[in-house]
């Protein structure tokens, strides 16, 4: 026990609640800034967006299946981002994660990490009874649940230090997802509360915490007040 | 002069896309200064200078997928790289040394996109000219020649090329590639995308130079067509086509309809409609009608009021599958599909089981006219529950139309004709009739329900009793 007490490294867990993407993009951006200055702790934040379509920088405008102006009416924000992967959509009832991490600390390896990023996301789903996995082939990144998707993954690398992250429909609107081609794909889209469960939001958010941190050898602290005022 | 290579992300990849440049040849960089972006999986990262210069040349396009370890840029020291554009003199033994990086400016042009379009333009890949196969004479001038080149010595043994990435293979595979006469240039000299391509090019240059040289080829004796001309190399063949980028709303509709052939498991059913009764009541009412409203009645609006009427009786075709989930609608939002001049659009006539006939007709005359001038507003496209398409009005008998997504069935309407018909008992008279194909989705329904949704339609049309419209 003690000797792997002590190469855990701390993890700050931060809930925003509810914001804006761009608002977040910038919380983000401040942390990304801090981390590359060598101040500040790795630190998972969490999220929930108002309606958003995103698109990555690999991302296809064809993948977008309503145009820009039916987003505005609808009340959907549109943005382009540079992480990677391609559209995709954030909502109500779903749990973005962006993980502001030093990758230097655990491994310089974004593949590890990003299929890290999902081995997380598929034992937090275990906690709830859901058989989650992973469809190996190229394009189909993400967390899946018997041929539909659950959650997505996009992610940034600057200087090793990771932004964006993960979304994970709790018990998003699934009709959105209509406005767009999740990630380029034609499969259908999934949520927690579409299979039947009906764990909270909070409930979820700890269960990915605990296997983040399991995943990624950290040990979970408070977030400091400091960090909130970054915002 | 400093290279600057594709940086190794971690144990398992090999390769990366550089996805974009942040700087352009010329600039100056500062060491660790943001320099370019690459993208593996999913993730996109941005790698920094390793030196403080100017960049003085860029190997690798955007676009591009490189092994590691490949050099993608020169950074030279600051000034001495002010006239760096193309400076092909500057290193000539280096660059021979390294075909696949530093191909020069001439292929520079983005070997990816390059290769990618003579890949479409070879679609299907050219046989082989049938001249040389004399002996099988057929009838039919493309009959395959009874033996196929066979895939050239393919099954190089794995060890003597090192590993080989799937997609490596499959190139080989398709373009017939014997991947012996390939340099490799990838990590421990493994055979890149980027080499095959290179390696392709080399080859299409020469053919098209010398088309008489002998193929490379040193395997496959025992078929005679192996000394058929080397296949399958894309030659330049600018006059024979033209390309043009599809409208955005071109490359919504091909994903759309893509999208719902994946999706959906479509059946058509077609049943035949005696029109009469109808074509009678419009004739009759046709003048008023027009003189009333501005507009002619056409028969549409009575097929949209019967499929109303019977989305009703049936509300499993006024459904979405949400997973494991029959998500039904409570209002009937029908809509119609309207050809414009270069596409289509399908605007929806909301509650339509709450319109009558001439409501309905204004309805559609309405949309569609606004459709082609392209005045619809964002929320009467969307929403809809069922489709009907009218092919009939461009004189399809019948067709089989393709679901609009999420909906499960869509509803065809061929051209209304008189047609001599067998009726009543033995005799023969003259009838309008029409074919109305429903197209649905085998996962929800099945065949018999469909076919009870479409003689309900059928039965409302024979039968229609209301002589107020």
């Amino acid at each position: 026990m003690d000797t792997d007490a002590h190469r855990l490294r701390p993890l700050e867990v931060l809930d925003l609640g509810r914001m804006r993407y761009a608002d977040a993009l910038e919380v983000q951006q401040c942390l990304v800034n801090q981390r590359k200055q060598g101040n500040g702790a790795d630190t998972l934040l969490y999220v929930e967006h108002p309606h958003v379509v995103t698109i990555g920088r690999n991302g296809k405008q064809q993948h977008l299946l309503a145009s820009e102006e039916i987003l505005a009416r609808t009340g959907i924000d549109f943005f382009e981002t540079d992480r990677g992967g391609d559209v995709t959509y954030h909502g109500p009832g779903q749990i973005v994660g962006y993980p502001i991490l030093d990758l230097r600390e655990w491994r310089r390896d974004v593949h590890a990490y990003f299929t890290g990023i999902e081995q997380c996301l598929i034992d937090a789903l275990g906690v709830f009874r859901i058989a989650a996995g992973r469809v190996p082939e190229r394009g189909y990144e993400g967390v899946w649940v018997n041929g539909a998707k659950i959650a997505a993954i996009g992610i940034h690398i600057s200087r090793w230090i990771t932004s964006h992250g993960f979304a994970l429909n709790v018990d998003t609107d699934l009709s959105y997802f209509r406005y767009i081609v999740p990630c380029g794909l034609t499969k259908p889209v999934c949520s927690l509360r579409s299979l039947g469960c009906q764990a909270s939001r909070e409930e979820v958010m700890r269960a990915i915490t605990a296997s983040f941190a399991k995943t990624f050898d950290y040990e979970v602290v408070m977030a400091h007040q400091e960090l909130q005022e970054t915002r | 002069m400093m290279d600057v290579v594709m940086p190794q992300m971690g144990e398992s990849i090999v390769e990366g896309t550089l996805t974009r440049w942040l700087k352009k040849p010329g600039d100056k960089v500062e060491r660790d200064e943001p320099l370019f972006e690459i993208s593996t999986d999913k993730v996109d990262t941005e790698i920094p200078s390793p030196a403080a210069g100017v960049l003085s040349e860029i190997l690798v396009q955007e676009g591009a997928t490189v092994a590691i370890n490949s050099v993608v840029a020169r950074i030279g020291e600051n000034g001495a790289g002010t006239a760096p554009a193309a400076a092909p003199a500057a290193a000539p033994p280096e660059q021979q040394a390294k075909p696949s990086v530093s191909t020069p400016p001439s292929v520079d042009v983005g070997p990816s996109a390059a290769t990618e379009q003579a890949r479409t333009a070879q679609t299907p890949p050219p046989q082989p000219p049938p001249a040389p196969a004399p002996s099988s004479a057929g009838p039919y001038p493309f009959e395959p020649a009874p033996q196929q080149p066979q895939p050239a010595a393919q099954p190089q043994a794995e060890e003597e090329l090192g590993p080989l990435s799937p997609l490596v293979r499959k190139m080989a595979r398709e373009y017939n590639i014997d991947l012996s006469q390939v340099r490799g240039t990838g990590a421990g000299g493994r055979i890149t995308k980027q080499d095959v391509e290179a390696y392709m090019s080399s080859q299409a240059a020469k053919t098209y130079a010398a088309p008489a040289a002998p193929p490379p080829q040193p395997a496959a004796p025992t078929t005679q067509a192996a000394s058929a001309p080397p296949p399958a190399m894309p030659l330049p063949e600018a006059a024979k086509t033209r390309t043009e980028p599809m409208s955005n709303m071109r490359q919504k509709i091909a994903e759309h309809m893509v999208m719902s052939k994946r999706t959906s498991a479509h059946v058509t059913t077609v049943h035949r409609v005696d029109m009469t009764k109808i074509a009678k009541l419009r004739d009759k009412s046709k003048a008023e009608f027009s003189a009333r409203n501005g507009f002619s009645l056409t028969f549409l609006p009575f097929v949209t009021a019967a499929a109303a009427e019977a989305l009703r009786a049936f509300p499993i075709f006024n459904a979405s599958i949400d997973g494991k989930n029959i998500v039904y609608y409570r209002d009937i939002n029908i809509g119609i599909a309207v050809a414009l001049e270069n596409g289509l659009i399908v605007p929806v006539i909301r509650n339509a089981d709450e319109k009558n006939v001439a409501g309905l007709q204004r309805a559609i005359v309405d949309l569609a006219t606004r459709a082609r001038s392209r005045q619809l507003k964002p929320d009467e496209v969307q929403g809809g529950t069922f489709s009907i398409t009218n092919f009939g009005s461009f004189g399809s008998i019948f067709a089989t139309p393709i679901i609009n997504q999420p909906q499960v069935a869509i509803l065809g309407v061929g051209a209304v004709e008189k047609i001599p018909a067998v009726v009543d008992g033995d005799a023969i008279a003259i009838r309008s009739q029409a074919h109305l194909a429903l197209t649905f989705d085998h996962r929800l329904v099945d065949g018999a329900t469909a076919d009870q949704f479409c003689q309900k339609v059928k039965s409302i049309l024979e039968n229609w009793s209301l002589e107020i419209l």
